[in-house]
């Protein structure tokens, strides 16, 4: 049968010449590749003693920000869920009440936020349709585990903590910004 | 019966007919959009001015065009009428114009808003609207108030349609609820604290074009577009319990009026089944509704759904025949 691609290529049964029957040219020729990659600059780095630089705006695991205040700025909109392609994110809303201005930046808030980090493809949507610029994907890695249910990221691992901030200007600029929302 | 072109559409209607109505009569994209106009309430329209068209033609007798826009809501036909709406750039400059006064005092608070989704002002918005505001005062603020025990007025969000005014009026006996004060003070409320108690109140809620009556039993639960419209009835006495329940799962997260391509319930729900039934049980769930493929709503749902089990629609877009639902 005629080949689709016209990349196969016919089968000789031609007879081998001398040389070729030792194949000790063969064999030599193949230890000088392997002595040849001595001498290269390695591919791989000593992973987790050394790490491979990462880009300022790596798309890795997602953090919810909190305001200048430390009031959290998400408000469950549900944009990011609804955005996602994996359908990694889950959310529940809840109503402010009073006193918890300092917690929650708006009158509604997400009492339960999940993404289930082995379905996230970390396309990075979610950042795209956050109106509250709360969710940002981040430089970090998800880290490995044995149990699949300790890769659903609940809000303890997700907000981030006032004590320790997590910079995103890097992936903020203005250009960034104006372009969201011309596009919107 | 009168003659009328609208965008070059042809229609015949009755005598009296409204330039809206005849537009709704050939359905599609020339239907104006409307936010106060309701054609189930007398007396609706005339106060939003979305619905501006330009007419071309006077009418038979009397060729001249109007010289200025009209509002195609309150405006009847005349025999031999043309009217341009989306082929008129004036109409769509002014509609444009008309959106930019809605926002002016219109909080930007989609996110936490349950209409967001559903509401015909974010649509208008979306549609016709500039992205940004020229406005630079302060918008006004309200305090939220509790109107009833099951209503929540959001009277920031409110564009003071006077639809929830009409609602009572002529659904319920007594009204207690009206627009208070003049002008841009004017606002929608109860004068002295007072709850809004009667059995079909809860329809203030169905026909506000925005967020600003909201269901309290729904107040932050989810967001419409995680929710599957399923129409459904049950046996109740009062109303033709003729409803869409909105459920996530086996649950029915809320109970609204099926609502038609144009925004308008087809009919009246009492409150008991808009806010206490929320037991799958007690409901006959007939199908699941048919949302325009362009909404927010129609979100991973359906997917395999091709032909529509009930060709009624939720939001505005192709017209379709209404439907009688088989009991």
């Amino acid at each position: 049968m005629k080949s689709l691609t016209n990349r196969s290529k016919a089968v000789s049964n031609k007879k081998m010449s001398f040389l070729e029957r030792i194949y000790l040219p063969a064999i030599i020729g193949g230890l000088f590749i392997t002595l040849k990659h001595l001498f290269k600059r390695r591919a791989t780095v000593k992973w987790p003693d050394e790490e491979r630089p990462r880009s300022d705006v790596y798309r890795g695991r997602h953090v919810l920000k909190r305001d200048e205040n430390g009031a959290e700025r998400c408000t469950a909109c549900g944009l990011c869920a609804v955005a996602c392609p994996a359908e990694a994110i889950t959310m529940t809303s809840m109503e402010r009440k009073k006193g918890e201005e300092g917690l929650y930046r708006e009158e509604k808030y997400a009492s339960v936020y999940e993404i289930n980090m082995l379905r996230c493809i970390f396309c990075g949507l979610c950042e795209e349709a956050c109106p509250k610029e709360a969710i940002f994907l981040t430089k970090e890695l998800v880290p490995t585990n044995y149990e699949r249910e300790n890769f659903i990221y609940g809000k303890d691992k997700l907000v981030e903590p006032v004590s320790k901030r997590v910079d995103v200007s890097k992936r903020q600029t203005l250009e960034v910004v104006s372009k969201k929302y011309n596009d919107r | 019966m009168a003659k009328v072109t609208i965008d070059g559409h042809t229609v015949e209607v009755a005598d009296g007919t409204t330039i809206l109505n005849a537009a709704r009569q050939i359905g599609g994209e020339i239907v104006p959009p409307a936010m106060c106009y309701y054609s189930k309430l007398n007396g609706s329209g005339g106060k939003c001015r979305t619905c501006l068209v330009e007419v071309t033609k006077g009418s038979e007798k009397d060729p001249r065009p109007m010289p200025k826009l009209v509002a195609s809501c309150s405006t009847p036909v005349m025999d031999g009428m043309e009217v341009a709406n989306i082929t008129s750039e004036r109409t769509l400059e002014a509609r444009k114009g008309v959106v930019e006064f809605l926002l002016i005092n219109h909080p930007l608070d989609c996110p936490i808003c349950d209409q967001a989704g559903e509401c015909d002002l974010q649509n208008l918005a979306y549609e016709h609207g500039a992205s940004a505001t020229r406005y630079e005062e302060d918008r006004r603020v309200f305090d939220k108030i509790d109107i009833g025990e099951h209503i929540q007025l959001h009277m920031t969000r409110c564009i003071l349609c006077y639809r929830c005014v009409y609602t009572a009026d002529q659904l319920t006996d007594r009204r207690v609820h009206g627009v208070l004060k003049r002008g841009d003070a004017s606002e929608i409320g109860t004068y002295i604290e007072n709850s809004l108690e009667n059995e079909f109140i809860g329809n203030v809620i169905d026909v506000c074009p925005v967020g600003a009556l909201t269901d309290k039993t729904f107040r932050f639960k989810s967001r419409v577009w995680f929710l599957k419209p399923m129409d459904a009835h049950r046996n109740c006495g009062v109303c033709s319990g003729k409803a869409t329940v909105w459920m996530f799962g086996d649950e029915i997260y809320r109970v609204t009026g099926r609502k038609n391509t144009y925004g308008e319930v087809d009919e009246f729900i009492c409150n008991t089944c808009r806010f206490d039934v929320k037991d799958l049980s007690q409901w006959t769930i007939e199908g699941p509704r048919v949302i325009e493929n362009w909404s927010v709503i129609s979100q991973g749902h359906y997917a395999g759904i091709t032909e529509p089990i009930h060709k009624n629609v939720i939001g505005v877009g192709e017209k379709k025949d209404d439907v009688k639902l088989e009991e």
